[in-house]
């Protein structure tokens, strides 16, 4: 998309990260230590609104089936047990969906980093025929809503075997638009010094990119890899409709199948496991999540 | 390919050799795009205007052009009227209040505060992160009546909420209610970014001539933010336009079709193996995107 959105921010540094590096803004009058106390009231009842699913979803993760059919619901747990996590993984196969998530993120991201990146840098720095054309054609398909390509996607997949096996759940994703246009954005930051350096010391063109630029490519390939492993991790429609026996399903398959399934009166098993789905990217979240704001706060300049 | 460029300009330095690279690198993502991008999008196209079901996957040439039937077809379907009128519900609805809220929050967070600044951004937008499947779960719970959580707290201000999943009037809000929850903290992060380019000088500026902070929002924020706003807004109605996991993990459409919108009702038609009809709509679905999106950069634009 054509967005010509004036003002490149991101190139800054992000707030968060340095709170107190920065000169406290005096454009509110009269904040000048803290902010408004009743604003921080205000953020804390929203904050709490927000987050409060997320902590009953735990919380009730560990209770009983006859304590979570109470009226009115309980908050804390009366009786802590991590029963439904032992029968999560004893009796469903939630271990199995769990690796066949992980496999097709990771297999996902790495495809997107590397050929993406590829892409991005012959795009950014090199000189070639074809360039103007490959540059349209991929930012032309960034509009387009995914509910287009869906059905000869899927036709297409099942013409070529690859229904309910783990390669039909990744090959689709391997490359995305928006990985070339983030790459690319990042590569034509770098100096151009930095191929004429590499060739003089007589480096073939491929070692260029993969001994010089790429290592310079750390923020953007940690965004756009954070980026994809989420999205990945979360994709539910292409592997509810692919994966079609259960040694295939990836997590929010299982989850959201077992969840309308004839068991779906077990309240502490889908609540245990809505735990597990989100806590691995919590944990990922919570680790980088200077990146993950960047990188949403970078799609802005699209 | 790579043949062409070896001839191409002697004069430069390295120039085929630099031509060939280019397309070393650029060929694995090329072949990926052309298979599982370009294709599909082209073969949609096709597909809407022929007969094409499910079971025509093994003889593809069996399938006949039928030209614009699937359309007429699709818009003269009660049921997909239903769902144009819920979508455009959502988005209408949905879109101004995730702005809304999206917007306060990222004010709040740079003008109003300092300190706690990263834990407030992190809790906002957490539930971005999560699986849609996980968060239906557990707002399922929330919603139950009698007996969720909502309707609890609810009743301790003396309000009997509705039967929200179970009451066609209700489901929708509860969708938008879910949807922009989880959304807004997406549009804040960019909001966020957009405010912290807006210079701490114009507004000191502006305090000096006397504005208060609503005339300085007004006046210096708002006309410097129209970029940003343009981009969320648009971002935002795409993804809207395109409303589907919300009802399909929620309420399957239901009840009496309230919560069924186009893109579940394209999935429905996919389910049933009317392919070139879910393609028709599909293609109906990027019409309005384009309408849309192309109305709000006029809008927008034409005010700077």
């Amino acid at each position: 998309m054509s967005v010509d959105t004036a003002p490149r921010p991101v190139a800054q540094p992000s707030r968060g990260a340095t709170p107190s590096g920065r000169a406290p803004r005096s454009g509110m009058v009269g904040s000048n230590n803290g902010g408004h106390w009743w604003l921080y009231l205000v953020l804390v009842v929203a904050l709490v609104a927000v987050i409060a699913p997320f902590v009953w979803m735990v919380l009730g993760s560990f209770k009983s089936e006859g304590e979570l059919r109470q009226v009115p619901p309980t908050w804390w747990p009366q009786t802590a047990s991590l029963d439904n996590y032992t029968q999560l993984f004893s009796r469903l196969n939630f271990g199995q969906f769990f690796f066949n998530s992980t496999a097709v993120a990771v297999v996902v991201t790495v495809g997107n980093l590397v050929f993406c990146s590829m892409l991005g840098y012959a795009l950014a720095m090199l000189d070639f025929k074809g360039k103007k054309a490959i540059f349209v054609a991929v930012m032309g398909t960034l509009m387009i809503p995914g509910v287009v390509t869906f059905v000869p996607l899927f036709v297409l997949v099942a013409n070529a075997g690859l229904v309910d096996t783990l390669p039909g759940l990744f090959l689709p994703f391997l490359v995305s638009p928006f990985g070339v246009f983030l790459m690319r954005q990042f590569i034509l930051g770098l100096p151009k010094d930095l191929l004429d350096a590499g060739r003089v010391d007589g480096a073939g063109e491929l070692t260029i990119f993969a001994r010089i630029i790429m290592p310079l490519c750390g923020p953007a390939l940690a965004t756009l890899g954070i980026l994809t492993f989420l999205g990945s991790w979360n994709n539910f429609l292409w592997p509810l409709v692919v994966a079609q026996s259960e040694d295939k399903y990836t997590l929010p398959v299982a989850l959201a199948l077992y969840a309308t399934g004839q068991n779906s009166t077990n309240y502490g098993l889908l609540l245990a496991g809505s735990t597990v789905v989100i806590l691995p990217i919590l944990v990922i979240f919570l680790i980088f999540q200077r990146r993950f704001i960047e990188g949403i706060a970078t799609t802005g300049l699209k | 390919m790579t043949a062409q460029t070896v001839s191409r300009s002697p004069g430069r330095r390295s120039g085929g050799r630099e031509g060939r690279a280019a397309w070393i690198l650029a060929i694995p993502f090329c072949l990926l795009f052309l298979a599982f991008t370009a294709w599909p999008v082209v073969q949609s196209m096709f597909m809407s205007f022929t007969d094409t079901k499910a079971r025509d996957l093994r003889s593809p040439f069996s399938v006949n052009i039928i030209g614009l039937d699937n359309y007429t077809k699709a818009l003269s379907d009660p049921v997909f009227r239903k769902a144009a009128a819920n979508t455009a519900y959502f988005v209408l609805v949905g879109v101004p209040l995730t702005l809304v809220l999206a917007l306060a929050a990222a004010i709040a967070l740079d003008k109003g505060i300092t300190r706690f600044r990263s834990v407030f951004r992190l809790g906002f937008y957490t539930p971005v992160i999560t699986s849609i499947v996980a968060v239906a779960v557990v707002w399922r719970f929330l919603l139950q009546d009698p007996g969720g959580l909502i309707n609890t707290v609810l009743g301790w201000v003396g309000i009997d909420g509705p039967n929200w999943l179970g009451d066609p009037n209700w489901s929708m809000p509860a969708l938008i209610m879910m949807a922009s929850w989880r959304n807004f903290g997406t549009a804040m992060i960019i909001f966020l970014a957009g405010l912290q380019a807006v210079p701490a000088e114009l507004h000191e500026a502006a305090a000096i001539d006397g504005a208060g902070a609503w005339r300085r929002f007004r006046h210096v924020t708002m006309p410097l933010l129209r970029p940003t706003l343009l981009f969320v807004m648009v971002t935002t109605s795409i993804g809207y336009l395109q409303v589907f996991e919300e009802p399909f993990v929620m309420t399957k459409g239901g009840p009496l079709d309230s919560t069924i919108t186009v893109s579940y009702n394209t999935f429905q038609q996919f389910g049933f193996g009317n392919y070139g009809l879910a393609s028709a709509m599909s293609y109906l679905i990027f019409v309005v995107i384009a309408i849309v999106t192309a109305l709000q950069f006029r809008l927008l634009r034409e005010r700077t």
